[in-house]
């Protein structure tokens, strides 16, 4: 991973989605270099999880293409568990799933690495909100991915748990050398985690460092009042221009 | 010292308990109780299609519960209807269409009563030979997808993700499914086969430390119900496949009064 390789991890080109009438995804193009940490912010309905999923290949887009590059493999943190209580399930066992040949000695180690060794002989269902997350990126983890793909991953998770979180995902990027392309809700302390910010609300508003989004007259209509968002047809400033800003 | 129809009643009663077991547990965690059942009511359409065609009964039903669920699993794929909505109407409509065509054939006489109840005492060399390579051999298939299962019922779409191929496992579950219900109809009846699929598996939870210990505990307390169900039979002449699923129900109240307290897993 210490080469720096000219083409990107992940490259999404002219994404269109349309379900029924509606249009859930317009357009959308990105890029996400190795070692990249991408967040997709958004309104609510602006398509976040939905490009996500696209992105995973989970969901067939109306036109457009989805390039991962050869070889890499994915890690991915869905949103959270819905298990039923009925399933019988420690942690070890779920971490177990990631990878068939793993030992007992790995998947203490991807705990310890996301701070949560001590749940390890734990029933899936009696973990706090942060725990579950923590033991979701561990599973990701395992996968040894070159990108990890988090769908919201600091949900349920109070203020403090969050700043640690994020943290770790940094310390992950360079620790193991992998791209991050995450969902988020939250705007202020997903800013200082991530390189990369676009702002998607079925198409990409703008994109760019969390300072240049903020400052973008885009997202201050998206999110510095409550007046309803209308899209304006001559603010395409970032579109894609941005990608390789780095 | 066993009469032989009622030794065959107990291999026949434990070998659909023993494969009950684990597929109940997954009917439990993946709430497929109503699948199930749907399943089951389509049996009499089998019998009538058996009738019809001339050929053995038991295969009618496998043959007619396989097609139910493939046509439920593209059903369930388009989306247009809730879940419940689309099991509520082949549900209904297998079990109907299922007793109109046997009305349409006058010449055959069906006891009614044993298709809805089972009749564990008239079990046959053949059905025996159903129940053992039929039902084996859906047990050995569930084997075979066993880990693949689990997965997609911890999380589909991270299933997929990580290469599982999620809709040919689904599909090739949802078939066994369909052997299991059909091979069981003839121990508990149409209408009683779910309650032998999630009662003993409902009963294990409390014990169960792991998804394998689960599926074995299911089978047993299942073996507990058949040995249970048919000696209640036996000596006060009830009928048997409701004596067995009482026998169940009567086995999980009283495993709830021992304490183990929260659910446990490791």
């Amino acid at each position: 991973m210490t080469d720096t390789s000219p083409s990107p991890l992940l490259t999404a080109t002219d994404i269109n989605l349309t379900l029924g009438n509606h249009r859930l995804l317009e357009n959308v193009s990105f890029t996400l270099e190795p070692e990249e940490i991408v967040t997709i912010i958004g309104p609510n309905g602006a398509g976040k999880t939905t490009l996500l999923r696209v992105a995973l290949g989970l969901l067939r887009p109306t036109s457009g293409t989805i390039y991962l590059r050869p070889g890499a493999s994915i890690g991915y943190m869905p949103q959270r568990l819905q298990l039923d209580a009925t399933f019988p399930l420690s942690v070890k066992r779920f971490l177990s799933f990631a990878d068939k040949k793993l030992k007992t000695s790995a998947l203490g180690a991807a705990l310890e690495q996301t701070g949560a060794i001590h749940v390890l002989d734990s029933a899936m269902q009696h973990l706090s909100g942060g725990e579950q997350q923590r033991v979701l990126l561990a599973r990701a983890l395992l996968r040894k991915p070159d990108l990890l793909v988090l769908d919201e991953p600091v949900q349920g998770v109070d203020v403090h748990g969050q700043v640690e979180l994020y943290q770790l995902l940094g310390r992950i990027r360079s620790e193991q050398g992998c791209g991050v392309l995450m969902v988020s809700h939250d705007l202020h302390l997903v800013m200082a985690a991530t390189d990369r910010v676009l702002c998607l609300n079925r198409h990409i508003c703008c994109s760019g460092t969390p300072a240049m989004v903020t400052s973008d007259p885009e997202y201050l209509k998206m999110y510095g009042h409550l007046a309803l968002y209308q899209h304006d047809q001559n603010h395409h400033h970032h579109h894609e221009g941005d990608s390789h800003a780095r | 010292m066993l009469d032989d129809f009622l030794l065959r009643a107990l291999l026949g009663g434990l070998g659909v308990a023993l494969i009950a077991g684990p597929f109940g547990a997954f009917v439990v965690w993946r709430r497929l109780a109503y699948f199930g059942d749907t399943l089951a009511h389509s049996a009499l359409l089998g019998v009538a299609l058996g009738f019809l065609l001339h050929i053995n009964l038991t295969l009618g039903v496998i043959l007619v519960c396989q097609m139910l669920a493939f046509l439920l699993f593209i059903g369930q794929r388009q989306r247009l209807l809730a879940n419940d909505t689309l099991l509520g109407i082949f549900s209904h409509g297998a079990l109907s269409l299922g007793l109109v065509v046997l009305a349409f054939m006058p010449e055959v006489r069906i006891d009614l009563m044993s298709y809805l109840f089972g009749d564990i005492l008239a079990i046959g060399k053949s059905d025996l030979l159903w129940i053992y390579t039929g039902g084996g051999g859906a047990l050995i298939g569930l084997l075979w997808l066993w880990r693949s299962l689990l997965a997609i019922t911890i999380h589909e779409d991270l299933a997929r993700v990580e290469g599982i191929p999620v809709q040919r496992i689904n599909g090739l579950f949802l078939a066994l499914i369909a052997l299991t219900v059909a091979v069981m109809m003839k121990v508990v009846g149409l209408l009683l086969v779910t309650s032998l699929l999630i009662i003993p598996a409902a009963t294990a939870r409390r014990f169960a430390t792991s998804p394998e210990v689960m599926g074995l505990l299911a089978s047993s307390f299942g073996c507990l119900a058949v040995v249970g169900g048919l000696a209640t039979s036996y000596y006060w002449d009830t009928p048997t496949g409701p004596s067995i699923v009482v026998t169940a129900c009567v086995i999980f109240a009283l495993s709830i009064l021992i304490p183990t307290g929260r659910y446990r897993t490791s």
